[in-house]
């Protein structure tokens, strides 16, 4: 049985590498996103300073049936999350015996366009927020509940449920607020310093290799508009920062941990990168 | 996504007699295949859905097995001849004796 499966990987194994030298330098689709109808911008001219010319969307970038799956609402699985998402926005939580619309309402009107614009700063703490701590932030302060552990499924399918509120928004953050601007600074330094084993930085393979194929995957610009994200390789829910995280893993180097001040810095730095394209939360990827 | 398995349909609410529909499912299940172990090294045991049937008006219309190979989430897509008004009803079988109903009227005019 072992030895049948390991034969069965190696024909596997074959079959890709046939597809990946056949379209190794496949650039991304020449396609249009509508999802039920609405056009969402998977393509923007990039903002003064950016290496691109044009920001491109990830959806760009994928299999016809993944993008089909994005297109349409009912089919997409991280609807789901979005469900859920709304069930916990209306629930009581923690001391002060109140949820989310206790204080914001109807998210369709309260959360419209916000999700957009995080990472935001944030002068109490002196650090930009995004919406995960933006949520924790609100869960302790005004509701005294618990802050949520990385990762938690509530945590991914609120953050889900908010950025969903904007979903079509171009993405456009305010580096003027406080120290916005020496955080993307931080950011682009990570986002260019080659680390781990292999020696890689973020610009390796999403600036310097961007359409190009390693192995059997179709490196993309990395852009993080459709935060949190729903995959069929894992068949779930993966936040921004779970992603950061298994990207800087296959570099083999060292993992910083979720929402740190490192990982903060490159999450104002490559949202900035996507300047211009549509909020597109549950996107669907590969 | 382990919560309570829970399915979707989606039926045109009407039709002309004789007009050809297309019917679309989702169901959020984990699809467990068997196969796996967990962090103890225990197999974790097969859970998945494993049979899908479509029934108009008590007539089948789609059925089909599903093997562990199925993804999470399963989503089928499929037409129908739709001749009178009735009632879709979409059933999902789980490995452990769970049955998941979801109908759908439609309007025939």
């Amino acid at each position: 049985m072992e030895r049948l499966k390991l034969l069965t990987g190696t024909a596997a194994c074959v079959v890709l590498t046939g597809l990946a030298i056949a379209t190794a330098m496949a650039d991304p689709v020449d396609d249009t996103l509508e999802i039920d109808g609405v056009p969402m911008i998977t393509k923007a001219p990039a903002p003064e300073g950016h290496p691109f010319e044009e920001v491109l969307s990830g959806w760009l970038f994928r299999e016809a049936e993944t993008r089909a799956t994005e297109a349409e609402s009912f089919a997409n699985p991280g609807m789901f999350a979005v469900e859920r998402g709304a069930e916990i926005w209306g629930t009581v939580e923690g001391t002060m015996g109140k949820s989310c619309a206790s204080c914001h309402n109807d998210a369709a009107e309260s959360m419209k366009g916000v999700g957009a614009s995080y990472p935001k700063w944030d002068a109490k703490s002196n650090k930009p927020l995004n919406v995960e701590l933006q949520i924790d932030k609100c869960r302790v302060e005004n509701m005294g509940a618990e802050p949520y552990k990385f990762d938690d499924a509530d945590q991914v399918a609120l953050t889900t449920y908010i950025k969903h509120q904007s979903l079509g928004t171009p993405v456009k953050i305010d580096l003027s607020q406080g120290d916005m601007q020496t955080w993307w600074d931080k950011g682009k330094e990570a986002y260019y310093t080659r680390t781990g084993q292999l020696n890689f930085a973020c610009a390796s393979c999403h600036e310097g290799a961007m359409g190009k194929y390693i192995r059997a995957d179709h490196l993309s610009q990395g852009q993080v508009n459709g935060f949190p994200t729903y995959r069929f390789n894992t068949a779930g829910m993966v936040s921004l920062h779970n992603r950061f995280r298994g990207c800087i893993r296959d570099t083999r180097a060292e993992m910083p941990k979720a929402f740190s001040d490192e990982l903060m810095a490159l999450e104002v730095y490559v949202t900035w990168r996507g300047t211009g394209l549509s909020v597109e939360t549950p996107s669907v990827r590969q | 996504m382990a919560a309570t398995p829970k399915p979707r349909v989606k039926v045109p609410k009407s039709a002309k007699a004789g007009e050809v529909i297309v019917l679309k499912t989702l169901i959020s299940h984990d699809m467990e295949s068997g196969q796996r172990k967990d962090k103890e090294g225990k197999p974790i045991p097969r859970k998945i859905i494993n049979k899908f049937a479509c029934e108009f008006n008590g007539q089948p219309v789609f059925s089909c097995d599903l093997d562990p190979a199925i993804s999470a989430n399963p989503y089928f897509e499929f037409s129908a001849k739709v001749p009178e008004s009735g009632t879709f009803k979409f059933t999902w079988v789980d490995d452990d004796g769970s049955i998941y109903t979801d109908e759908q009227k439609i309007e025939v005019n």
